[in-house]
C-alpha cells in the first residue's frame, strides 16, 4: 500500500570548490569591513525546499538526487546535496 | 536560404537579430516560437540574447527543457547550422550541445560596452569570410559571460581549433586587461566537434549596421549566408 505522506526535502546547491565564488568573496570582504576578522571564507549557493506527496522515502532517494542533476544544478560548476527534513505519514 | 530566429519568453534580442537578417541582409527569416515543433525549414537556426525565464534558476536552465529544442538538437545533430548568441551560447552549452558553463562576471558588473575580439578560427561555417588574426570590435551585454569548462574541456577546445573567438586589446593581443569578465584562456566564442554549431558570447547582430558604430558582426552573418548557398 502506498503512503500517503507530504514530505518536505532541501537541496543545496552551490559551486563546486574548484570554481571562483565572487559572490561569496564580496560577502567574506563585507564581513571583514564589519570586524568579523574570523570569517575564513564564504561560498554562496542556493536553497530549494520541494515539497512531495505520495512517495516513499525510498522513492523520494532516488528521484530527489536525479531531479537535482538534472534540473537544480548544472553539474559543470555545481554540487548538491539532498537532505529529507520532515517525512508526515 | 532562410534564417529561424528563436523566441523564448524573456528572449530580447529576437527582433534585433531578426532585423538584421531580413534587412540588411535580405535574407528569408521567420521567427521559431519555442512552444512549438516546427523549424520552417530554416537553414540556420539561431539562439538570440536576451533573459530566456528571467535567467531564474541558471541562465538557460529552464529554455532547454523548451518543446522546439528537441528539434534543435536533432537539427544539430544532424549536422544543421546553430547559432546561439549570449543567451542563445548559455542555452547551447545547457543543452550539452556545446562543452562548458558561464560564472558571473570576475569583477561582479554587467557588462555593456564595445570588446575586442581576435578571430582565431577563419576556417568555421560562421567565420570564413574573416581572416585569422582580425580584431572584430562587437559589443557584449551580459552579467554571466564568464566561460567556464573542466581542464579536459579546455584543453580539447584548444588543441583541435575550437576556439573561434577571444577576447583581446585592439591589436588583437590576448591578455588579463582585455578579458573582461574572467573567462578561461579570454575565450569569447566556440564551436563544437562538427563545427557547425557556434556559441558566442558578443552580439554580431548589434555590430551589422554603421549607425550603431560598427559593422564587423556583419563577417558572422555573411559567412553563413555564403556557406549555405554555395
Amino acid at each position: 500500500m502506498r503512503e500517503c505522506s507530504l514530505m518536505k526535502v532541501r537541496i543545496l546547491v552551490s559551486y563546486k570548490d574548484s570554481v571562483l565564488d565572487p559572490q561569496g568573496q564580496t560577502v567574506k570582504n563585507a564581513l571583514h569591513s564589519l570586524g568579523y576578522d574570523f570569517i575564513k571564507d564564504v561560498r554562496q549557493g542556493k536553497v530549494f525546499e520541494i515539497i512531495l506527496e505520495g512517495l516513499s522515502q525510498k522513492e523520494a532517494e532516488k528521484i530527489i538526487p536525479q531531479i537535482s542533476d538534472r534540473v537544480l544544478a548544472n553539474p559543470i560548476i555545481e554540487k548538491f546535496s539532498c537532505q529529507i527534513i520532515n517525512n508526515k505519514s | 536560404m532562410k534564417f529561424g530566429v528563436v523566441i523564448f519568453p524573456g528572449s530580447n534580442c529576437d527582433y534585433d537579430t531578426f532585423y538584421v537578417l531580413r534587412d540588411t541582409f535580405k535574407q528569408d527569416t521567420v521567427f521559431l516560437w519555442h512552444k512549438e515543433h516546427d523549424l520552417k525549414n530554416a537553414d540556420c537556426v539561431i539562439l538570440p540574447g536576451g533573459f530566456s525565464y528571467g535567467d531564474y534558476l541558471r541562465s538557460g536552465a529552464i529554455a532547454k527543457f523548451s518543446p522546439l529544442m528537441q528539434e534543435v538538437k536533432e537539427f544539430a545533430l544532424k549536422g544543421g547550422l546553430v547559432l546561439g548568441i549570449c543567451n542563445g551560447f548559455q542555452i547551447l552549452m545547457e543543452l550539452g550541445l556545446l562543452p562548458g558553463a558561464m560564472l558571473r562576471n570576475k569583477n561582479l558588473k554587467f557588462l555593456c560596452q564595445f570588446v575586442n575580439l581576435k578571430l582565431e578560427n577563419d576556417k568555421t561555417h560562421f567565420t570564413h569570410n574573416g581572416k585569422r588574426g582580425d580584431v572584430l570590435e562587437i559589443p557584449i551585454a551580459h552579467y554571466e559571460g564568464n566561460y567556464f569548462a573542466p581542464p579536459d574541456k579546455i584543453h580539447e577546445l584548444e588543441t583541435n581549433n575550437r576556439v573561434v573567438l577571444r577576447y583581446s586589446d585592439a591589436e588583437g593581443r590576448i591578455n588579463e586587461e582585455a578579458n573582461v569578465n574572467g573567462s578561461l584562456g579570454n575565450i569569447a566564442g566556440i564551436i563544437n566537434k562538427t563545427g557547425n554549431v557556434m556559441g558566442m558570447m558578443p552580439h554580431p547582430e548589434r555590430a551589422s549596421e554603421a549607425l550603431l558604430g560598427s559593422t564587423d558582426g556583419r563577417i558572422i552573418f555573411q559567412s553563413i549566408i555564403d556557406r549555405i548557398e554555395s
